[in-house]
């Protein structure tokens, strides 16, 4: 077992309401960690907490541990922009910049100057090849990413992470504007990357939950009732409350 | 009460159709009036010569460079200054009882009668900062006119870039102000070109801020630096339509003809660029 992702004693508060409750998870290093329960159960609440999306937000508090590589996130002093490059995010709805293909993928190593212009081509061709983009859209670098299938879009969207070199993918319900054979596609995709990255999935699809990934948590009014691996979790459920869910008696 | 939904239909299309009419017919009567009656002036030796015999033969050419000036001047301090006021009361601001306050201040900024600036640029400018009446107090009382414009049509530029876009680039460990600089602004440039349309067309009308600020009665020789009086074209205008005795109807109509092609001119190439920015990046 080799935790990338570790919380301990969680909390986490919107104004006074509070979204998660004492949550203490490993998430293992190059696997597929899905978190599934109903909607608004603080799903995306864990998962933004990983890259600190929700400091956008404001009347925030978080509380207790949250430890990537063994390093606090929540410490003052931490450099977002550093652990933003290390945990990368896939957002539910497809949204490339109104740029080019090529402009997206190469955004952030224009801004954070990692590359000299003359390897440009090569991460181009490298990340969108990493996505299965690359002898679809090898002629069309130029086009508006906006002309492109919504599939495509996430696609594309997931290659533009790849020049930030992340470790951890975090992907919030990334199929669930896409159809089912582009979500097949995507799942693929995700089976792919999971032999350099790790990915922490969220979804309320929990048949993707099963098939896609290796570890499942299930999360429920803000609490972690049930983290195990996936096999067993849709097998033996140990909580009633999982069962349930996995039943599909509510949610 | 009509009862009929096809007639109350037409009845409200009607009605709707009118206004629109009604709106838009002064607009292109004023435009064709004015064509018409100062077309005649129009001449090359009217755009680039000085002015003879107290304003009633020759041209006008002090006045529109003049006004150039004033619009460029305008522009240096004012644009720098409202679209970066802009970006702090819309990206850093917190949304508390003072940021509150300043953006109704600056909303009402806009409401300000412009004889008012033009008094208080007289005050600050011409007399306590003792820049006489110049270029340069002109430039900078018109830049606090249009300031408010300037930030208004900037806040609404940077409020319409979807927050997806500053979600994506800080998820990508973008800090906040390359993403604002690289994803914000470069989306919000269109309308902020707009403003600047709006900041233009302020500036070169106007003639209560120069008034007291810059503008010469007559002055028949070019600006040769910022500390210079200057004429302008509102204010000349103003002249010699009141001020000035016996003055051939035409030559007025030439001013005003000049001034409104100025104007509409350089919106003209702000449209051109902004219709550009809008090809390249829409969304």
């Amino acid at each position: 077992m080799n935790p990338i992702i570790q919380t301990r004693n969680l909390n986490l508060f919107y104004g006074t309401f509070q979204a998660l409750h004492d949550i203490s998870i490993d998430i293992e290093s190059k696997m597929i960690t899905s978190i599934i329960g109903p909607s608004g159960c603080g799903k995306s609440t864990l998962l933004r907490v990983f890259n600190r999306m929700n400091d956008l937000l404001e009347d925030v508090k978080v509380e207790g541990g949250v430890f990537i590589d063994a390093k606090n996130i929540y410490e003052p002093g931490v450099d977002l922009v550093e652990l933003r490059k290390k945990v990368g995010m896939v957002f539910q709805r497809p949204n490339p910049f109104p740029l080019s293909v090529a402009e997206n993928v190469l955004f952030s190593v224009k801004i954070h100057r990692t590359a000299a212009f003359k390897e440009y081509g090569d991460i181009l061709e490298q990340s969108l090849r990493a996505v299965d983009l690359w002898d679809i859209l090898k002629d069309k670098l130029k086009t508006s990413a906006l002309n492109l299938t919504l599939e495509q879009q996430q696609r594309l969207c997931i290659a533009r992470l790849l020049p930030v070199k992340p470790d951890i993918l975090l992907m919030d319900e990334p199929c669930s504007a896409l159809d089912p054979i582009a979500t097949a596609h995507i799942e693929e995709l995700m089976d792919q990357l999971k032999v350099n990255y790790t990915i922490v999935i969220v979804t309320h699809n929990m048949q993707q939950a099963a098939r896609v990934s290796d570890r499942s948590a299930y999360l429920y009014l803000g609490d972690l009732i049930e983290y195990d691996s996936t096999e067993k979790m849709f097998t033996i459920p140990k909580d009633r409350r999982t069962e349930e869910y996995l039943a599909g008696k509510f949610g | 009460m009509i009862k009929n939904a096809y007639t109350r239909e037409k009845l409200a299309f009607s009605i709707l159709f009118l206004s629109t009419l009604v709106v838009v017919l002064p607009v292109i009567l004023i435009l064709i009036y004015i064509i018409y009656q100062g077309w005649h002036a129009i001449s090359w030796d009217f755009l680039t010569q000085m002015p003879k015999r107290g304003m009633r033969e020759g041209g006008i050419f002090p006045a529109i460079v003049g006004t150039l000036w004033l619009v460029l001047g305008t522009l240096i301090f004012a644009l720098p200054l409202g679209v970066l006021s802009a970006i702090y009361l819309s990206e850093y601001a917190k949304d508390n009882f003072l940021t509150r306050a300043v953006k109704l201040a600056i909303i009402n900024l806009a409401g300000v009668p412009s004889v008012v600036y033009g008094l208080f640029g007289l005050g600050i400018f011409v007399i306590f900062l003792k820049f006489g009446a110049s270029i340069l107090a002109g430039s900078l009382t018109l830049a606090i006119m249009v300031l408010p414009i300037i930030i208004t049509t900037t806040r609404e530029a940077l409020d319409s870039v979807p927050q997806s876009f500053r979600q994506v680039s800080l998820s990508l460990g973008v800090s906040k102000w390359e993403t604002i600089r690289r994803v914000v602004l470069p989306h919000a440039l269109p309308g902020i070109l707009t403003g600047m349309i709006l900041a233009v067309s302020r500036a070169a009308g106007e003639t209560a801020p120069i008034l007291f600020t810059v503008a010469a009665f007559y002055l028949p020789r070019l600006p040769k630096s910022i500390f210079d009086q200057a004429m302008a074209l509102p204010y000349h205008l103003y002249v010699i339509s009141t001020q000035v005795p016996n003055i051939k109807l035409e030559i007025r109509y030439g001013t005003a003809l000049v001034l409104l092609m100025i104007v509409l001119s350089l919106n003209l190439v702000a449209i051109l660029v902004r219709a550009q920015f809008r090809k390249k990046r829409k969304w």
